[in-house]
């Protein structure tokens, strides 16, 4: 398969947030603001990189009743090294993450793409598809912590957007904000594909 | 007797106040994946509840026993994680050799809640907090409930919107998460019960 279309696989067709609907838990904790989004996905998608590279270079030596277990190691292991690197280089977006970088591990894309893609593949492969899945999830990520920001503060990545006169609807920032507007999101992205059938 | 207060102030704060899923997100995908039926809720939370005591207890041992003394902090996710899934497959097995009606309700839920972030979340949180023991062991069980609470309540709402007139693109995953939202606002409201 040509890498291109496996990374834009993991962008559009395949969209983690959008399309598949997998780790929904920091998707709707951490977008308060679009700057931690960004952050998020792209410590996500260090994980998912790195895991899926090193799970397809293990899989033929991984005994198949072990993978999951096994797995679970490769992506924890890389899931400590991003929370070190984290914590001494961008130590404010660190805490602002808090308990979200640790339960990195545990994000279904990471476990769903080392069992359905990378446990399968050659490792240049794993690589693409981890960046493009990551790329997919960061970008889901972004978008929704912009609209969550605006709307909840009217700010974008800091900086005022909406006009003084502007009064932020406080529950976009707060948890039911987080639901509704992924609800409503992709409600419309499922209306514009079905127009667009 | 403050102490035994503020065991139930915890116990308070995780079921309602601060519910894991519907105010800190931890364990939204098994919340939107199994509260389709209001039964197989209930199985869930069950075994959710069992799990999640369990390894609070466990984990706990670990960081102040193990990973304290060495001085190995950093491994603490490496750590958690093994022990929750060796967990997992322990209390399946030991289910499946002692009562056979609790393994056939509670079976097919137990893999799926290694991947659960509200057990590894909340293992994190005991330590963070510097709860001792007992505020741990309260702390697992009110986040365990506080998580079937939602689940049960959400699946109620789902058996209700399979048979209402919903817009075509809003089916499924979309109607689930603006319903979580809307839950989400009426558990706000519990947040003058405690400071």
């Amino acid at each position: 398969m040509k890498k291109s279309k496996i990374i834009l696989n993991g962008i559009i067709t395949e969209n983690p947030t959008f399309r598949l609907v997998l780790g929904m838990c920091p998707t709707l904790a951490v977008t308060t603001a679009a700057i931690n989004g960004v952050g998020m996905g792209l410590a996500t998608a260090f994980v998912l990189i790195c895991s899926n590279l090193v799970i397809s270079l293990l899989k033929d030596y991984i005994p198949s009743q072990v993978r999951i277990p096994s797995f679970i190691v490769v992506a924890a292991t890389f899931v400590t090294i991003t929370g070190m690197l984290m914590e001494a280089y961008v130590p404010t977006l660190f805490n602002s993450l808090g308990i979200f970088i640790p339960l990195i591990v545990v994000n279904c894309i990471i476990l769903g793409r080392a069992e359905s893609f990378a446990s399968k593949s050659t490792p240049m492969d794993a690589v693409a598809d981890g960046l493009g899945m990551g790329l997919g999830f960061t970008i889901s990520l972004t978008l929704l912590g912009i609209i969550r920001a605006v709307l909840g503060s009217g700010t974008i990545f800091g900086a005022r957007l909406m006009p003084q006169a502007f009064n932020p609807a406080v529950i976009m920032i707060l948890p039911p904000g987080a639901f509704i507007t992924l609800g409503l999101l992709l409600g419309l992205l499922n209306k514009l594909t079905a127009k667009a059938r | 007797m403050e102490y035994a207060g503020k065991l139930f102030l915890i116990l308070l704060s995780t079921i309602l106040v601060n519910n894991y899923v519907l105010s800190r997100f931890l364990g939204v995908c098994p919340f939107l994946g199994v509260s389709k039926k209001v039964s197989t809720s209930i199985g869930m939370g069950a075994a959710v509840i069992f799990v999640m005591a369990l390894a609070s207890l466990f984990t706990y041992v670990i960081q102040y026993a193990i990973l304290g003394p060495l001085g190995l902090q950093y491994l603490q996710t490496i750590a958690f994680i093994l022990v929750i899934a060796a967990l997992v497959q322990f209390v399946e097995m030991v289910i499946r050799k002692t009562s056979p009606t609790l393994y056939q309700a509670l079976g097919v839920y137990l893999p799926l809640i290694t991947t659960n972030c509200a057990v590894l979340g909340v293992a994190i949180i005991n330590i963070q907090e510097e709860y001792d023991l007992l505020q741990t062991l309260f702390n697992g069980i009110g986040a365990a409930i506080g998580f079937t609470l939602a689940l049960v309540l959400m699946a109620g709402v789902r058996e209700r919107l399979e048979l209402a007139d919903i817009p075509e693109s809003l089916k499924g995953f979309p109607i689930a998460l603006i319903t979580a939202g809307l839950m989400s606002v009426a558990f706000l409201g519990f947040q003058g019960l405690i400071k």
